[in-house]
């Protein structure tokens, strides 16, 4: 937090100076040679595995994960979109395979309509109540709050 | 021996536990100081008999005493001292029993901190930490000892999970134990106040010093977890919504919401039934992550000391607490007066908003926690995942909301706020924070405009935090030796509200510009070799080995280059824990730079190009990286400032005179 202004205009320019080599962006545990040689596939491929779950892992995305299966359906995906699939087919293609479960977002569906729902539903209704509740002050409403006023006719005595 | 007088030192403090539930019941029921002041009694007595407990299993660690179960699963005569005392709490038994010491401690500090509050309230609060001391001790004692004895000792233990070998998750858990167990007071008080059937604005503010603590003790325990995945798990995560960290999440988004509320309940005695429900939530929150951490019934990243056999008693506990909680709530509730108007435009009005958000945000935590167990449920063949993308679809924009209003509510006055006003003295910080996102697009890689919302909304929030003092001081209005006379004079409460909405600003800026453009490298070196990550040259210089305590290593020199001059040498390991089964662990190296990091680990060694070895080195760089964590410490340094304002201190009413004075003013037009 020392000097922030400074530091912060150094990072930007840090920034700046690494558009070039962010077009070489690389797969996290992959070597060199896995990766797709087309820049924008590899990005496509990467943001993909954000979405998917290593399904044998703990609770891990395969782009984070280091596990052989993780891999395994890297390679998949790469291999998918160097075929040309679009990124729906790919994801269609593995919830064939390994079901809604390797989904990191749950599809809105009547089974998940609850969980995508509830949000909008609880802002919703606890919007509605707090609309009621909210009132213009009256003109004579006491400008101590009850405790105070008990707390000031116990000091006066 | 000592094991043994461990052991016993944990019944006595079940039965005085017990002694301090009914002997404060018994106090309050006959109105008797005497009963009620041994129930006080038996409460000191139980945290001093914990903490017997605790000494001892500290001790059989420290000796290694392996002919204890629970040090001979859990630590070896090799590992270094640190770790052999951080090791107590290192497995269930231990951080069970660490629970309780944090637990009767808390019930301690209320007999000791609690003079100012009702004789018959504190008797009720007292009672009911004893009752949860109870259920925790219990359960520790019948089902989870740590003192359990080995009829044929080994000669060496199984060591620590070396992931945990680390100085900043040692120290983890009790921060964040204090914070899950902190709400507990909070939770007793809210008991006390529904028994009582009273609930007034004094109640609120005996609340608020309570819930600030745990609250910010909680801040600092999530911080230090999430900062110790960040550099332990290898590619930098510093979140993931894992069911594990949402278990923390949960009681923390709960406690800031009880923070905002209560102060609603002192200042205008409205939103009392919420602010005394919110008070049960938080610990309730706080109980169920203790028991979806350690009953490992949902799948984590961070699933250490599980055992699922005692998930189904932590369970019982959830429901005996909580269950009874609400119940009382559900029946007392409607005598608890003061739920109340209020106008819309009006720091009240900005708060209840605060809290329909942030208590939505909490609630969608929650839900998609615990989603997957109830789909489990439902369909078994047919498992659901809830990751990182359903939270950023749904808690992201409502915590965007959220922090959209947060420099709007100290802008609005109580009662009758002025919208307007409120608005033109925020115009320059928004100003200032368009402009800020507008610099970074200007200067940055290309990137998603939600990233730029972002950016602009963690300028917003320091901005508006900044303004909120420029406006206080009259800064730039008033001469300058009336504006620092201003300064000095702000109450801690109001600096440490301003720190910590800064230190959220500060988080956000943070999390917005190091997820966006983070870079990544990896690459197989020889030794002389180097790879490019961002603007840096790495070379790898070379690789020794290393032996440490209860491991062995392969230590990686690296020169970090930046346009041709060297600004740093960087030496990841990769230690192999022998005693460990063998386990690896990447250990990482940053270097600092500014407020950014340059990260490197070491992987795995490959044959490279003839008889050369070459090491596939990872490197990664993560701006502003610092301010992910700097913004949580921020704010949680803003709540130990508001804890020692005078008005909030434990047991120093304000003085009579000051407070005639006080009401006098504000009584007189």
């Amino acid at each position: 937090m020392k000097r922030p202004g400074r530091s912060r205009m150094r990072q930007l320019a840090d920034a700046a100076a690494v558009l070039a080599a962010a077009m070489l962006l690389m797969g996290a545990a992959d070597k060199p040679s896995d990766r797709l040689a087309n820049a924008a596939q590899e990005a496509r491929a990467r943001a993909l595995f954000q979405q998917f779950r290593c399904v044998v892992c703990q609770n891990e995305s395969i782009d984070e994960s280091e596990a052989d299966l993780a891999q395994d359906l890297r390679r998949i995906v790469r291999g998918q979109i160097a075929h040309g699939r679009t990124d729906d087919q790919v994801r269609a293609f593995l919830v064939q395979r390994y079901g809604e479960f390797i989904l990191l977002k749950p599809p809105l569906n009547p089974a998940n309509a609850a969980l995508w729902l509830a949000p909008l539903a609880l802002v919703a209704a606890g919007g509605a109540y707090i609309w009621t509740r909210a009132k213009a002050p009256a003109a004579g409403e006491p400008d101590l709050t009850p405790e105070e006023e008990r707390a000031l006719r116990r000091l006066q005595r | 021996m000592i094991a043994e007088l461990g052991a016993f030192a944990l019944m006595l403090a079940l039965a005085l536990s017990a002694a301090q539930a009914a002997l404060s019941a018994a106090g309050r029921l006959r109105h008797s100081p005497a009963l009620q002041g041994a129930g006080e009694g038996a409460a000191l007595g139980a945290f001093i008999a914990v903490l017997l407990a605790f000494l001892a299993l500290m001790d059989a660690f420290v000796r290694s005493d392996f002919s204890v179960a629970n040090v001979a699963q859990n630590s070896t005569t090799t590992e270094a001292l640190f770790y052999k005392v951080t090791g107590v709490w290192g497995s269930h038994e231990g951080s069970v029993l660490l629970w309780c010491l944090v637990l009767t401690g808390f019930g301690g500090l209320i007999v000791l901190f609690g003079d100012n509050l009702p004789r018959g309230l504190k008797a009720l609060t007292v009672m009911t930490q004893g009752v949860l001391a109870v259920l925790f001790i219990g359960y520790t004692v019948f089902a989870s000892s740590p003192f359990a004895r080995l009829a044929d000792p080994p000669a060496e233990g199984n060591p620590l999970n070396p992931i945990l070998q680390d100085p900043t998750f040692a120290i983890h858990p009790p921060f964040l134990y204090c914070g899950y167990v902190g709400f507990s007071v909070v939770f007793s008080l809210g008991v006390a106040a529904l028994i009582e059937g009273k609930v007034d604005a004094a109640w609120a503010r005996w609340v608020r010093p309570w819930a600030l603590t745990a609250w910010s003790f909680l801040t600092v325990g999530i911080t230090l977890g999430s900062f110790w995945s960040y550099y332990t798990q290898g590619w930098g995560g510093w979140w993931f919504w894992d069911p594990v960290e949402n278990a923390s999440f949960m009681p923390w988004l709960a406690g800031a919401a009880l923070l905002h509320s209560a102060i609603v309940t002192e200042k205008r005695g409205i939103l009392v039934g919420w602010t005394v429900f919110l008070a049960l939530v938080a610990f309730s929150l706080a109980m169920l992550g203790a028991f979806l951490v350690r009953s490992g019934v949902l799948t984590s990243v961070h699933a250490f000391a599980v055992d699922p056999t005692r998930g189904t008693l932590l369970l019982c506990i959830l429901a005996i607490a909580a269950g009874s909680a609400f119940s009382l709530f559900a029946w007392r509730a409607s005598k608890l007066t003061g739920g109340g108007l209020f106008a819309p435009i009006s720091r009240e009005g900005a708060l209840v908003l605060n809290n329909l958000f942030l208590s939505t945000a909490c609630a969608t935590v929650l839900l998609g926690t615990l989603f997957p167990l109830i789909r489990q449920a439902l369909t078994p063949n047919d498992p659901v995942s809830v990751g990182p993308p359903f939270y950023a679809l749904t808690f992201m924009p409502l915590m965007a909301i959220t922090l959209l209003l947060v420099p709007f509510g100290p802008m609005l006055a109580w009662k009758r706020g002025d919208l307007l006003a409120a608005a033109q003295r925020l115009w320059v910080a928004a100003a200032l924070a368009v402009a800020g996102a507008l610099i970074v697009l200007a200067l940055a890689r290309p990137a998603q405009v939600l990233s730029y919302v972002g950016l602009a909304l963690g300028f917003w929030l320091i901005f508006g935090a900044l303004a909120e003092l420029v406006e206080r001081t009259r800064l730039f209005r008033a001469p300058a030796a009336e504006s620092l006379r201003r300064l000095g004079g702000l109450p801690r409460g109001a600096w440490g509200a301003t720190l910590a909405h800064l230190g959220v600003g500060v988080f956000v800026l943070g999390a917005c510009f190091e997820s966006t453009w983070k870079l990544d490298n990896s690459q197989a070196l020889t030794v002389g070799q180097s790879m490019t990550v961002g603007a840096y040259t790495l070379r790898l210089d070379s690789v020794t080995a290393q032996d440490g305590a209860g491991f062995s290593a392969d230590r990686a020199a690296i020169s970090a280059f930046r346009d041709g001059r060297p600004v740093c040498t960087l030496a990841p390991e990769r230690r192999t824990y022998p005693l460990a089964a063998g386990q690896t662990i990447s250990k990482k190296s940053i270097c600092i730079r500014g407020a950014s990091d340059l990260y490197v680990g070491l992987d795995d060694a490959l044959p490279g190009t003839g008889d050369a070895q070459a090491w596939v080195v990872r490197a990664y760089w993560y701006p502003w990286a610092r301010f992910i964590f700097i913004g949580p410490i921020l704010m949680a340094f803003g709540g130990l400032i508001s804890l020692s304002d005078r008005r909030l201190r434990f047991s120093l009413p304000q003085s009579a005179k000051a407070r005639v004075g006080a009401l006098k003013a504000k009584a007189t037009p």
